[in-house]
């Protein structure tokens, strides 16, 4: 891409897409993240933690980041994704 | 099991314009079956040398393979070119972080030189193709294994066997002596013996283990990425794929699809023929168990009747994490989009057949109950989840269960797909409902309390499973 490609790209507007994933092989069902986004996570019969999706809404964007760095185990993770609208 | 023979494929395919003796020779097991000998000399004599790898090679190579459709052999069927392209080092520099458009590309992944590892492991119990065809055509993998690295670019080649595997692996270090010694090597090939367990073949548990020495299977957020290892990508490969691509590699038109009635066209959309022949590990009600070489495409009751089967109840196809085909529907081509119309897949090349007197929930159970154990033990879903849903299948199989059960079952086994590092609970998943599915009615009378009388026939499966516990 040339320089000028980037001139363009730089007056476009991004939006952010938010997902959040569990690491399986970390999470010791602390339950922290379903006590912090009911929305978003549940827990199954042993009390480990299911996505009810991985992309999250602007508005619970904040509270998956808290469960994120509450989680014990640093087992939650939340990506915010930059896309070209 | 022994592994007796690789009698004569069957097959539906017309191949009448092809001579018998070029059909042996497209044959990845055909220099062993003409002449029982496993050398480098016989090899050569057999299959012809390596073509040359200088030019276009890697490209030409590339293409052909696509042509030949030819997916992975050690389970997933992920197409073999795709993966092998997106590991090659013009894709990996392609991509660019951050949006940055000058200066050197920044990627995320290692820019070292890729290395390329043969997956010999085969942690699947009932599956004994891959430890077959390094014994009786090790120089077939290792051609596919150099041909593979070269187009990758890879700097060395690791062959994995398991560590219990002694024969196997004194095999292949036997073939790499000689060609050393007759300069036969094209990139160094060394061999790694990781512990043989289920999940150990797994591509992040296999490459965690080289890179590490932690053998489990890693939890990735983007599962497209590759692997890395000693600062370059890691490009694993079932060793029968390599096999294969040795094959295409020296004849890319005439021993594919094409010469044999398909089209390359068929391959990709997913219908008909897809490469040559597969290796097909039959087990069970069988009076000749034993690994075989079949063409893609014959039909499913063709390939059972190879191995001689006491009756045709059901067999259980793809492996421990396969599905289980009612006997009715043994008409279908094996082959990845024949066993679709099923929901089953080739799997590792694994048909365990179901005795006339057995009873599928029973083996179910004791399949389950293993593979519970098989859990690498980090994920909690599968952990717990594969444990309930094992003993839950005990209840059921010796009628002790009640109405509630099945549903029981259900709900559980929806609850932990998707939800470990890797695809093991999922495969366990997919086992059980499709024998909640084919052994239907069986289902409904046992819990209703009324078990079959083959409940407590021991198991005609390897390796000889209980139902409750784990036979290591």
């Amino acid at each position: 891409m040339s320089a000028r490609g980037v001139a363009t790209s730089a007056r476009r507007s991004f939006r952010t897409e938010t997902s959040i994933a569990i690491d399986p092989t970390r999470c010791d069902a602390f339950g922290y993240c379903a006590e912090l986004v009911p929305e978003l996570i549940g827990v199954d019969e042993w009390g480990y933690p299911v996505l009810r999706s991985g992309e999250v809404p602007p508005w619970l964007a904040e509270r998956a980041r808290e469960a994120a760095r509450q989680c014990p185990r640093r087992a939650v993770h939340v990506l915010d994704v930059r896309r070209v609208s | 099991m022994t592994v007796t023979a690789t009698p004569t494929a069957t097959s539906t395919v017309d191949t009448t314009d092809i001579g018998e003796s070029r059909r042996q020779r497209h044959r990845l097991l055909g220099a062993w079956e003409a002449t029982g000998r496993n050398d480098l000399r016989t090899h050569l004599a057999h299959f012809e040398p390596l073509p040359p790898t200088g030019g276009d090679f890697a490209e030409r190579f590339l293409a052909a393979l696509e042509r030949a459709g030819l997916t992975g052999r050690g389970g997933a069927g992920f197409p073999a070119a795709v993966k092998l392209r997106s590991r090659r080092p013009s894709s990996l520099s392609a991509f660019r972080v951050g949006g940055r458009t000058s200066g050197p590309a920044r990627s995320p992944f290692a820019a070292g030189r890729a290395v390329l590892v043969v997956n010999a492991m085969e942690g699947e119990p009932a599956s004994m193709k891959d430890r077959v065809l390094l014994s009786c055509a090790p120089h077939l993998v290792i051609d596919g294994a150099q041909l593979a690295a070269v187009a990758v670019g890879a700097r060395r080649v690791v062959v994995c066997v398991p560590d219990d595997r002694h024969d196997v692996a004194s095999g292949v270090l036997r073939a790499l002596a000689e060609r050393r010694a007759t300069r036969h090597t094209l990139v160094p090939v060394d061999v790694a013996r990781p512990p043989g367990r289920f999940v150990a073949g797994e591509e992040s548990a296999l490459v965690g283990w080289l890179s590490r020495g932690n053998g489990a299977p890693a939890f990735r957020l983007d599962r497209s990425a590759p692997l890395t290892l000693a600062g370059g990508p890691a490009v694993v490969h079932n060793a029968e794929t390599l096999a294969h691509m040795a094959l295409i590699a020296r004849w890319p038109e005439t021993g594919m699809p094409q010469a044999i009635g398909g089209r390359a066209e068929d391959a990709l959309e997913g219908r008909e023929p897809i490469c040559a022949t597969t290796l097909v590990t039959i087990s069970g009600a069988v009076r000749r168990p034993g690994v075989y070489e079949v063409e893609l495409g014959a039909r499913l009751a063709d390939v059972v009747a190879m191995a001689e089967p006491a009756g045709r109840t059901a067999a259980l196809v793809g492996g421990f994490a396969g599905t289980w085909v009612d006997g009715s529907d043994f008409d279908v081509p094996y082959s990845r989009p024949g066993l679709a119309r099923l929901g089953a897949t080739p799997g590792a090349g694994v048909v365990m057949v179901l005795g006339p007197a057995a009873c599928g929930l029973a083996e179910t159970a004791r399949i389950a109950a293993y593979m519970a154990g098989e859990s690498a033990g980090q994920c909690g879903p599968c952990v717990f989840g594969l444990a309930s849903i094992a003993d839950d299948l005990r209840e059921l199989a010796t009628g002790r269960g009640g109405r509630a059960l099945l549903a029981r079952i259900s709900r559980r086994a929806e609850s932990v797909t998707g939800r470990g590092a890797c695809r093991h609970p999922d495969g366990v998943v997919r086992m059980v409902r499709s024998a909640l599915r084919v052994f239907g009615a069986d289902a409904a009378a046992h819990a209703s309390g009324r078990p079959c009388r083959g409940t407590f026939l021991p198991s005609a499966l390897p390796p000889g499973l209980r139902m409750s516990g784990n036979a290591r």
